[in-house]
């Protein structure tokens, strides 16, 4: 396809003299949700680390808008319209819900910029708590700033490491629905998932990955409707 | 009553504005600190060039008008200046050593200080300058019934003043969020697209102007000196440590501590005063290890994550090398003038220095910045034995070992429980401690003078008798540490060194085998200490001080941690350097202090290291 | 043989239960193994056993001896080896040294300044090594070992102690996938021969089904299921935990018709 936005080719990666990587590839099109599957220990945030930079690539190709990122700082990858939100979040718990935004910050290009107003009609919950400290929101409100403070940075795509982890079952509708909010507004988002039902709900595409390589590559709805393929991978 | 009462409010009141001045140059130590994670040697420079651009600048302003708009516009720019030369240093050295270990961007920020003091008494000269009082503050308030400087009351202001426009600063604009922001969490402000490397210069802006600030608001009230920038970065790094590293909120609370701590002090301990701060701190820090505001790191980053590896033995080359040096030393009274066997002499007891700290930073991953404390404490035992109790120099040298280790012993209980940066400014804070005590005990010590006529006994009285006494103890002192590298209790070190968790996995109690290692490698240093005591004749409190210990880490440093014997010719290399040049040049300091920084960053593994690889490549070419 | 009892563990940091009334027990020669998703407190559980955290209740029986809060090196003397999941060799000394500082603490030697370091236990180091596979490795300095070799080396320094209980934390993560299988296998033989207790932590599901005698599983700090693996495997409770809640999709549909 022509309106791809990210592709990854051969990714490889670890951390010190461990591997955890063995030649990851995915690509992402354009407003396309993929939902990268696979249990705990997998690689899936390694994956989404070494695309962003945050992990050295050891080896592979990592292009995104056209470019070949792999090798470039976070910086300048975020800068390239490329968003992260991680697996813990890693909210600045210093600073107040607005401040957090405002670290976020960066200008558009092209498209309507994203403002706190806008975000807070996705985040109704974060509205009524702007000034108030990171540190004393719950895991939920939290989830929520750190996509909220990602979207202030205007980014074409979206790397959402786990968002469903850890949340009750009511926080995990809205963040289902800022997902699809996301893709409406023409962002790609690839998210890495363990709970299936929320990556259903949400993702066009799948991939399962196991020890660091890719064992299913195909659209979520065949992934869903195969329940051999799906024991097969993801359950015990 | 009333005549107590309003001395007890003038002692708080100036209690206060000194509070204020320290605290506005920690600020900028903690900021740095905070965003960095680099203990900034230099921040004490930046001090004292605000105080020198103040002196030059502000006269020069009021020769326009005198009016207090123009000296404090002349306050500001000096510390505008001074915040220029931040992000000079930023741009020049500290982007090449943020991913550095510790002790190197100690060593590399110290090496600037050495700069900073040869060019400032190049530009400005030796002699102190003295600047102008602040128009429209020079008069006295009464107070009760005592007179109180106005300049002083409005330093009181100018502290929470600068608190409050530093916190308008974080909160409100955007720079100051993205400061908080990477304060907590760097990595994290990079992925949203955040350029540290402005942020960092930006910060050392900041950092500079501050410390420039504090420098040029002192002119009315101390003279510029070359002095200036050691003195106050030793109570700028106690302030940042007992407030908590990177906290602002918590330097303001601890320099208001020590503020009044030093202004009460003085009327009931008026001798220890110095040492009743560092007290405070090593109080602090056991306590709270992390400062009263400070919070944990997540995972104290390794101090020192390269040292000696497998010590292997002597080779065929390596037994030639130190059989030709030991001769050499051996022979040298024969041909040598007394010159060279005064400088044979002094090499060997540095070379001993020396190893002992290496013991600890190579071996041990142990970084004491106050090494010195134990080879000076060493020297004052003997020689007090000597002068003050009149026994011979042997029981006297006898007792330079036991001081040193007493107080290694003393010092480290509390050490060794602290890892990284805070473990090297406790070693730094109780080197200072002990100087304190030697430099304001007057009549024990003999106070700045320190203490003559400590001569060795008639048989060891000449240069070549001492000389050979010298030798002796200091290649049995070397070989036996040597030896103890070597056994299981130097692998057990270099074990907790590597790795602390598995060494506690496998039943080695790290704490008390780093204890033991530091009271050993403070008996060697104090040894060493008593050598130079006898072969100097006279001893001041310089030898416990800073330079001497940055001396030590340099010699370790040339002689490349990560070998057994490096710092034996580190210390050679040194010291006969530092002989030969000194009297050449005006500007010694400036040479060492560049030389330092240029090993940091192209020369870490030290003449070891290269003499490892020279030989490598000599066995690799030799071979079949 | 009851070799670990673990009562009611409980432990909190801040306003997080890492461990809620965690209680099993080990036999000699028995693998256990612990799983769960992450953040489940298998970590804190572990830690809990081999003296790296402190339990706020509960206690940690080793062999009819209470063990509740020692230092993990009183825990090690006890005959408890570990393994951790980032492995923590000492890398600038080399693999054969790296077994004879383990054995020099085993034997309480780690004070001793006389004696050469180097000619210690060279030969047990040595027979170890060979135990492992690893014997041509000796000479080899740590640094420059693939992970899969290094996790081999973790276990030889735990097996150095000679120890009754072995803790292994995630003893193949970061493995290349052909390895994990093996380093398994030889675990398995090593505690089935010498009767060692085996708790590991895993993620790999292969490993934890082809060699585990029986299964904890850990969610937001309790246990929710333990038994043989088929037993494990049969558990809706477990099945849910692993795929998800399903009421997920029909109540975003709802809302999607709710909404036009």
């Amino acid at each position: 396809m022509a309106d791809t936005v990210l592709e990854v080719d051969g990714l490889r990666a670890g951390y010190g003299p461990a591997e955890i990587l063995f030649g990851v590839s995915l690509r992402l099109a354009k407003g396309e949700v993929a939902a990268l599957m696979g249990r705990n220990g997998a690689g899936k945030s390694t994956t989404l680390k070494a695309i962003m930079g945050l992990l050295p690539p050891r080896g592979g190709r990592v292009v995104f808008g056209g470019r070949e990122i792999a090798g470039l700082p976070a910086f300048r990858i975020a800068r390239l319209g490329l968003g992260y939100v991680p697996e813990d979040r890693r909210i600045f718990t210093d600073l107040t819900v607005a401040e957090n935004l405002e670290v976020g910050r960066r200008a558009a290009r092209g498209h309507t910029a994203w403002t706190p107003e806008r975000l807070f009609a996705i985040f109704p919950n974060l509205a009524a708590m702007r000034g108030r400290r990171a540190a004393a929101m719950s895991g939920g409100e939290q989830q929520m700033l750190a996509i909220a403070r990602t979207l202030m940075g205007n980014p074409d795509a979206v790397l959402l490491d786990e968002p469903s982890e850890g949340l009750a079952p009511v926080i995990l509708e809205l963040m289902a629905e800022a997902v699809l909010s996301m893709k409406r507004e023409g962002i790609a988002v690839l998210l890495s998932e363990q709970n299936f039902d929320f990556a259903a709900a949400v993702a066009d595409h799948a991939y399962v990955i196991e020890r660091g390589e890719i064992h299913y590559d195909g659209t979520m709805a065949a992934l869903e409707a195969d329940p051999v393929l799906r024991a097969q991978h993801l359950t015990l | 009553m009333s005549v107590e009462f309003s001395f007890l409010l003038v002692q708080a009141l100036s209690g206060l504005a000194s509070a204020s001045s320290l605290f506005i140059i920690a600020s900028g130590l903690t900021l740095v600190f905070g965003v960095t994670r680099i203990v900034n040697f230099a921040h004490g420079s930046f001090y004292m060039l605000g105080a020198y651009m103040a002196v030059t600048i502000v006269p020069w302003l009021l020769q326009i008008e005198r009016s207090p708009t123009l000296f404090f516009l002349g306050v500001l720019l000096s510390a505008f200046v001074v915040g220029l030369l931040g992000v000079a240093m930023e741009i020049l050295l500290l982007r090449r050593i943020y991913k550095v270990p510790e002790l190197f961007q100690l060593l590399a920020t110290f090496g600037v200080v050495l700069m900073v003091q040869d060019a400032v008494l190049h530009i400005w000269g030796p002699l102190d300058i003295s600047g102008p009082r602040a128009p429209g503050l020079r008069h006295g308030v009464m107070i009760l019934d005592q007179r109180f400087p106005a300049y002083e009351l409005f330093l009181i202001c100018a502290g929470p003043l600068v608190l409050g426009l530093l916190w308008l600063l974080m909160h409100k604009t955007r720079f100051g969020i993205l400061l908080r922001a990477a304060t907590r969490d760097r990595e994290m402000v990079g992925a949203l697209g955040v350029n540290q490397a402005l942020l960092f210069t930006g910060t050392l802006f900041l950092g500079a102007f501050l410390a420039g600030l504090g420098g040029a608001l002192q002119i009315p009230r101390v003279a510029a000196s070359a002095q200036m920038d050691l003195s106050i970065i030793t109570e700028a790094f106690v302030v940042t440590v007992i407030g908590g590293m990177g906290s602002i909120g918590g330097a303001f609370l601890a320099a208001l501590l020590i503020g009044q701590l030093q202004a009460f002090g003085v009327l009931i301990f008026p001798k220890i005063t110095l040492v009743l701060v560092f007290l405070l701190m090593a109080l602090v820090l056991v306590v709270k290890p992390w400062g009263l505001l400070g919070r944990p790191e997540a995972a104290p980053p390794s101090a020192m994550p390269e040292g000696i590896a497998s010590p292997r033995g002597f080779g065929v080359l390596d037994k030639i090398l130190a059989v030709l040096a030991l001769l050499l030393a051996a022979m040298l009274p024969l041909f040598g003038d007394a010159y060279a066997v005064k400088v044979a002499t002094e090499v060997l007891i540095f070379a001993l220095a020396a190893f002992s700290l290496n013991f600890l930073v190579g071996n041990g991953g142990i970084v004491s910045f106050g090494h010195a404390a134990y080879f000076g404490l060493g020297a004052y035992a003997s020689a007090l034995m000597v002068t003050r109790l009149g026994l011979p120099m042997e029981p006297a040298l006898l007792a330079a070992p036991l001081a040193g280790g007493f107080f290694a012993a003393l010092f480290g209980y509390f050490i060794v429980r602290l890892q990284g940066i805070y473990l090297a400014m406790l070693t730094l804070a109780f080197a200072q401690i002990a100087y304190a005590v030697c430099f304001q005990w007057v009549e024990v010590t003999g106070g700045d003078n320190g203490i003559v006529g400590v001569w060795p006994s008639t048989w060891a009285a000449s240069r070549s008798a001492y000389h050979y006494l010298v030798l002796v103890a200091a290649v049995l002192g070397i070989f036996a540490l040597r030896h103890v590298i070597y056994a299981p209790f130097g692998a057990s070190l270099r074990a907790a060194r590597d790795s602390s968790a598995r060494a506690e996995a496998i039943g080695i109690d790290v704490r008390a085998h780093r204890w033991l290692g530091f009271t050993i490698a403070g008996a060697a240093a104090g040894l060493a200490g008593g050598l130079y005591a006898f072969s100097k004749g006279s001893i001041d409190p310089t030898l416990l001080g800073i330079p001497l210990s940055v001396d030590f880490l340099a010699m370790i440093l040339l002689g490349g941690m990560q070998s057994v014997m490096g710092p034996v010719l580190g210390a050679a290399a040194f010291h006969s350097i530092k002989d030969i040049f000194m009297p050449l040049t005006d500007h010694w300091r400036f040479l060492l202090g560049a030389a330092i920084i240029a090993l940091v960053l192209i020369f870490p593994r030290g003449l070891g290291g290269a003499y490892a690889s020279l030989r490598a490549r000599f066995a690799r070419g030799g071979a079949p | 043989m009851t070799l670990l009892v673990v009562e009611n563990l409980n432990k909190r940091f801040g306003g997080v239960v890492a461990a809620r009334n965690v209680s099993f027990a080990l036999a000699a020669g028995e693998m256990l193994a612990m799983i769960g998703p992450n953040g489940a407190g298998k970590s804190t559980s572990f830690n809990m056993v081999g003296g790296q955290l402190r339990p706020d209740s509960g206690r940690v029986v080793l062999a009819g001896q209470d063990i509740t809060g020692l230092p993990p090196r009183a825990i090690c003397r006890l005959g408890v080896g570990r393994s951790f999941q980032v492995a923590q060799p000492f890398l600038s000394v080399s693999v054969l040294e790296n077994l004879q500082m383990a054995l020099i603490a085993h034997a309480g030697r780690t004070r001793d300044m006389i004696s050469r370091a180097d000619a210690l236990f060279r030969d047990e180091a040595l027979g170890l090594l060979a135990e492992l596979g690893m014997a041509d490795a000796a000479a080899r300095p740590m640094n420059t070992l693939a992970y899969g070799d290094v996790k081999r080396v973790e276990l030889a320094i735990a097996l150095a102690g000679k120890p009754r209980l072995l803790l292994m934390d995630e003893p193949t993560a970061g493995m290349a996938p052909g390895e994990r299988a093996a380093l398994m296998r030889l675990v398995a033989a090593i505690a089935r021969r010498s009767s060692i207790g085996v708790l590991f932590t895993e993620h790999d599901m292969d490993a934890v089904f082809a060699h585990a005698d029986r299964i904890l599983v850990l969610v937001r700090g309790e246990i929710i299921a333990a038994g043989s693996p088929e037993e494990v495997r049969a558990n809706p409770e477990v099945q849910r935990v692993y795929l998800g809640t399903s009421g997920l999709r029909a109540a975003l549909r709802a809302r999607a018709a709710a909404h036009g």
